[in-house]
């Protein structure tokens, strides 16, 4: 039974690849071996088939080339209109993808995958616009010719001699929903070509001897056919997978390829897509940067990334290795991912070389245990190593930065050094042995080498030879030599010199990449732990901006959607100069579609910028916003993954900002909620109990009137007007907080003597005070405050009230002031039980109460409301113990204005 | 309101006439001449100060406010107005009565006089025509500002007295902002009057309102 459950992560796997594809589009490849097949002619048909069924049919663009059949189906069929599009001085009609966006048919005809749109457009490919269809989940159909396929696109460029540049990635092929195959005999295709069905007469001839070769016909049929069996075979196995029919094939394959900077390699991408196609394996492109492959030119270096971009669009991961040795890299890679075969170019060492040298592959080869390797030649008569450089990446055709001022300065610096060199040797010649004189130059180029470099210091080995040639050996002031055995010398000389040239150039680059690591290094060290530290959104978005600026150079700016989705620049902008001008619409496309765009991406490369969506945990969170100075500086592999290790900080530490912030909204929503249901209980049962009293004890006397001796009566009015002031002095409380926490509490600051405030206190609560011992220390002469008295009042009532309520009879209450020039501190101090420890500052919150329940409780706002009114006075409150038991209340009042003066006056009335 | 007032003041052996409106207040007031008026602020037709301002205008009865805690300013208002006590709800019975007693008291005393002694509490006398001042016996020296507001507050003792009446009737309309003063000579007198300045006996401060001289 186990055997045949099948695995979980494949079933997964399989719902969420449905899943997937019930939400997109679903995209028909009419696919054909050649032009004039008839792939637009049957997506007409079927086109108008569906249309019979009452599906909602458009035609998003077709190219009939003036075929007569195929205009006659377009009839009754919706066209959209074309986009125009000024290029290069001809206007270009193009497919309206927005339009098609608008329109949302349910089906749209999307003719030539294949095509290549004006610049300006959205996308560079069509076959984008189509991908961008499938995603709002319309239904494309579409035309596709063999040679158009990324993967064959060098077989058919051998068979047929020409080479397509417009190509489809082999992804979009292989997901197409379905491929319908359209295929016509190469003899009948030519019968029709001849009839000028599929060109116009004149284009047809020339057609004819270039391309419509019978043998050209028939190799692209093949392919085509080829390519169709293949899908079906893949499907055939995504059927069995699917209902579990199990067999034996190899589980896990992975492929790696090795690239170098060299032609090779994109056959050697191809080869491998196509062996993971047939496989069905994962594949790897590898690229190992060693010190040598870091010296190339900037263009050698663009033509790997622009490799290893083709093999990213054929559906490999790519990776790119810095170390020093490359085959030790590519065994250390292989294993760690489990690589089983390995496919790479042909040694390029050969004979003695290889046998002197080694090779990589015979490195690779005799490591790599239970790996097969898969070796490649190249095809006969291509140029192995330099070959045509390929096409930069669009908008990566900035000139390299490094100046060729430095590089002549470094052989001007060897002239000179040797010129130091033979100087010195002259006056050393006569004392010193010829030997020495060798020392000299061999410590030039030591010194060139380490100053300048590899070129600067061959050139001293060179001319330190001459030098020495010309001046110290006989004859003097020639090049000419009497005695051969010279010969020996020079050639020691030089290939010493030259060795250690080379040597030194080794190390100087390996230092100079070590620094450049540890630079990176720091530069991630010191940007994690500004963002780490940061606890603002505005702060991490400044730090992001400055280290980008710092690392990618030119300005950057994070662009962050409203509540509807909609990006848009920051209220107020923290950068001192915001980022002019970024393309909100493109940062729109990118927020939506998670992907990158603008300068050097696939999608609007003519954009003012380079776009970078901020993938977060769960979404898309914001877009960055970057305009380098130099594109490279973002796009090289290693800048690549430093920027992508970059935004995912950025974003982590934006996430982290967030989630406190809604754990904060959060804390404060159930702080809320707690307060109301506080409030709630509180005032339930705080209000019902008195009720319960009076209208018990009301009633008893309105209905027991004349059966009640005069002392229960007595005693039930009593317990009457008792409870109803306990409920008005509640009511009054929680009336004084709702009005404080509505804000339309108004002060009437006024000077007042403290004196007096303290005096009315004490006279209002003079019954409760009578047991009392209350002793009061002013300040000598009038102590002025600046308050609200009647607020002031209340808060020592108050306070006065819970040292009555809350300590035994007869303990003493003191009040006293003291004054500074800026403050007034009013303490009032009992000897009590005190403040449970850790209570000190809850004992303020509203609705808090040290014991729940008691008979004397209030509701525990008496403490809210002081701290209320202390603070908008600009003052504080505290509670503490105090030394030899009981509680001080301390409140401390800010004396804003000196208080005023009034002039004696002098002698008595009269 | 007025069932309580009414059945609490004819037990204590006054006689009551009512009005549900500030208008007929003020024809029941003309009509009965009584000897006390209580008003409560909260009126259904019109603001409580202007029924102050028309009995004014032809009587002199005491006028006893009632203000809930929604109408502190217009107590105040109606003190200036000439309302002679008021009163916060909720309050007890017995509190009202003793302000009745001395509404009574004093205008059977042939109001406001001009006149000869005003004894306070037990220990303070202030002679108005002499000019001076004895507590416990003993005569007080004080300053001329002083006197004047112990003599204000003596010719109306009893009554509350706003801050702005004391600071017009003392130190002349164009002092009606610096209630300052009033607190300084006030905290003066008491240093000089009372035995324990914090724990007044005879000048009372009327909260947020003014003060009254007991008696």
């Amino acid at each position: 039974m186990s055997a045949e459950r099948p695995d979980p992560d494949a079933l997964l796997a399989r719902v969420e690849r449905d899943e997937a594809k019930a939400r997109r589009g679903r995209l028909k490849v009419f696919f054909g071996a050649a032009a004039g097949v008839g792939k637009t002619y049957s997506m007409l048909q079927a086109a108008r088939e569906r249309r019979a069924d009452g599906v909602d049919v458009v035609v998003g663009l077709v190219e009939t080339h003036g075929r007569k059949e195929t205009q006659a189906l377009l009839e009754g069929l919706e066209v959209l209109p074309v986009r125009t599009v000024e290029y290069r001085g001809t206007v270009v009609g193009e497919f309206d993808l927005d339009g098609a966006l608008k329109r949302r048919p349910s089906v749209i005809l999307v003719d030539e995958l294949a095509h290549t749109n004006a610049a300006g457009s959205r996308h560079p490919k069509r076959w984008q616009d189509v991908e961008e269809l499938l995603r709002a989940g319309i239904d494309v159909y579409t035309t596709l010719n063999v040679q158009h396929l990324e993967s064959l696109n060098d077989d058919v460029g051998q068979i047929s001699g020409i080479r397509v540049w417009e190509t489809v990635p082999d992804t979009v092929f292989e997901a197409a929903d379905e491929v319908e195959l359209i295929d016509l005999p190469p003899d009948e295709l030519l019968v029709r070509l001849k009839e000028g069905k599929v060109y116009i007469p004149q284009q047809a001839e020339l057609a004819a001897e270039n391309f419509f070769r019978k043998g050209n016909l028939i190799a692209l049929r093949e392919l085509a056919l080829r390519q169709t069996a293949d899908r079906v075979d893949a499907q055939m196995r995504d059927y069995r997978e699917d209902h579990t029919i199990r067999e034996v094939w190899q589980v896990g394959e992975r492929i790696l390829v090795c690239i170098g900077p060299n032609r090779m390699a994109e056959r050697l991408i191809r080869a491998g897509k196509r062996l993971a196609t047939s496989l069905r394996a994962e594949w790897l492109v590898a690229y190992v940067e060693t010190p040598p492959l870091q010296r190339l030119p900037a263009e050698r270096r663009d033509a790997v990334l622009r490799m290893l971009r083709l093999a990213e669009q054929l559906g490999a991961e790519t990776v790119t290795l810095s170390a020093p040795d490359m085959s030790e890299a590519v065994i250390d890679l292989a294993k760690e991912r489990n690589v089983t075969k390995i496919v790479m170019g042909k040694p390029q060492r050969r004979g003695w070389r290889r046998w002197l040298l080694g090779s990589v592959v015979d490195t690779i080869i005799a490591e790599a245990h239970n790996i097969n390797v898969y070796l490649l030649g190249s095809p006969q008569g291509e140029d192995r190593g330099r070959g045509a450089v390929p096409a930069p990446l669009p908008g990566l055709s900035v000139k390299p930065d490094r100046s060729t001022r430095a590089a002549y300065r470094g052989y001007l610096g060897a002239a000179a050094t040797t010129f130091l060199c033979t100087l010195m040797a002259k006056a050393m010649f006569g004392r010193f042995e010829l030997t020495n004189l060798v020392m000299v130059y061999l410590l030039g180029v030591i010194f060139v080498a380490t100053r300048y470099g590899r070129g600067p210091s061959i050139l001293a080995s060179v001319l330190g030879v001459l030098a020495f040639d010309f001046f110290f050996v006989l004859p003097y002031q020639s090049f000419s030599v009497a005695d051969t055995q010279y010969f020996f010398t020079f050639a020691v000389m030089l290939s010493v010199a030259l060795v250690i040239a080379n040597l030194m150039a080794n190390v100087r680059s390996q230092a100079k990449v070590a620094s450049h690591r540890e630079r990176r290094a720091t530069v991630l060290y010191a940007m994690s732990k500004e963002l780490a530290a940061s606890r603002s959104e505005a702060e991490i978005v400044q730090i992001a901006v400055h280290q980008i600026g710092i690392e990618f150079g030119g300005r950057s700016v994070l662009l962050f959607p409203d509540e509807n989705g909609r990006i848009g620049y920051p209220i107020s902008p923290l950068a001192e100069e915001p980022f002019p001008g970024a393309d909100l619409s493109v940062a729109q496309w990118v927020f939506d579609h998670n992907d990158m765009a603008g300068q050097g991406t696939n999608t609007l490369p003519g954009a003012n910028g380079v776009y970078i969506p901020l993938t977060g945990a769960e979404k898309t969170i914001g877009v960055l916003v970057m305009a380098p100075a130099n594109l490279r500086r973002v796009f090289l592999p290693e800048q690549q993954k430093l920027l992508q290790t970059f935004v995912n900080l950025i974003v982590q530490a934006i996430e982290r900002v967030r989630l406190a912030e809604q754990a904060r909204v959060n804390q404060v929503q159930m702080e809320s909620e707690r307060l109301r249901n506080s409030l709630l209980s509180s005032i339930s049962h705080d209000l019902r109990t008195p009720l319960a009293t009076i209208v018990g004890s009301a009633s008893t006397l309105v209905e027991g009137d004349y059966a009640l001796e005069p002392e229960d009566r007595r005693e039930l009015s009593r317990a009457i007007y008792d409870e109803a002031r306990r409920m008005a002095s509640l009511v009054n409380n929680i009336l004084d907080m709702a009005w404080f926490d509505a804000g339309v509490v108004k002060l009437h600051l006024q000077w007042h003597v403290l004196e007096e405030i303290v005096g009315t206190v004490l006279t209002r609560l003079q019954k409760q005070l009578e047991q009392r011992a209350v002793t009061v220390r002013l300040p000598p002469g009038t102590p002025f405050v600046y308050v609200d008295s009647v607020m002031l009042e209340q808060v020592l009532a108050n306070l006065l009230e819970n040292a009555i309520r809350y300590t035994p009879e007869n303990s003493p209450i003191e009040i006293a002031a003291e004054a500074t020039p800026f403050t007034m501190t009013i303490t009032v101090a009992d000897r009590g039980p005190g403040i449970p420890k850790g209570q000190e500052e809850l004992i303020f919150e509203k609705f808090y109460r040290l014991r729940h329940e008691g008979p004397q409780s209030g509701v525990g706002l008496g403490l809210a409301i002081c701290r209320a009114i202390v603070e908008a006075h600009g003052g504080y409150i505290r509670a503490r113990n105090r030394a030899g038991g009981g509680a001080v209340f301390t409140i401390v009042l800010p004396l804003r204005e000196s208080p005023p003066r009034i002039e004696p006056e002098e002698g008595p009335a009269d | 309101m007025r069932r309580f007032l009414r059945a609490s003041l004819r037990s204590h052996g006054f006689q009551v006439f009512e009005a549900d409106t500030g208008s007929r207040g003020v024809i029941e007031a003309g009509l009965r001449k009584p000897e006390v008026v209580i008003l409560d602020l909260g009126l259904p037709d019109m603001d409580g100060v202007d029924v102050v301002t028309a009995l004014r205008e032809w009587t002199r009865v005491p006028i006893i406010v009632l203000s809930a805690r929604s109408t502190e300013e217009h107590k105040i208002e109606a003190l200036d107005a000439g309302a002679d006590d008021y009163l916060t709800k909720p309050f007890g019975i017995g509190e009202l009565i003793a302000r009745i007693r001395v509404a009574l008291r004093r205008s059977a005393a042939g109001a406001e006089s001009q006149s000869g002694e005003v004894l306070s509490g037990g220990g303070l006398k202030v002679d108005l025509l002499r000019r001076t001042v004895f507590v416990g016996g003993r005569e007080v020296r004080l300053t001329p500002t002083e006197y004047r507001l112990l003599a204000v507050l003596a010719r109306h003792a009893g009554r509350v007295l706003t801050h702005r009446q004391l600071l017009v009737e003392v130190w002349g309309p164009s002092h009606v902002g610096d209630s300052h003063y009033l607190r300084i000579y006030m905290s003066q007198l008491r240093q000089k009057l009372e035995t324990d300045p914090a724990k007044p006996e005879y000048l009372i401060t009327e909260s947020g309102v003014g003060y009254r001289l007991r008696v």
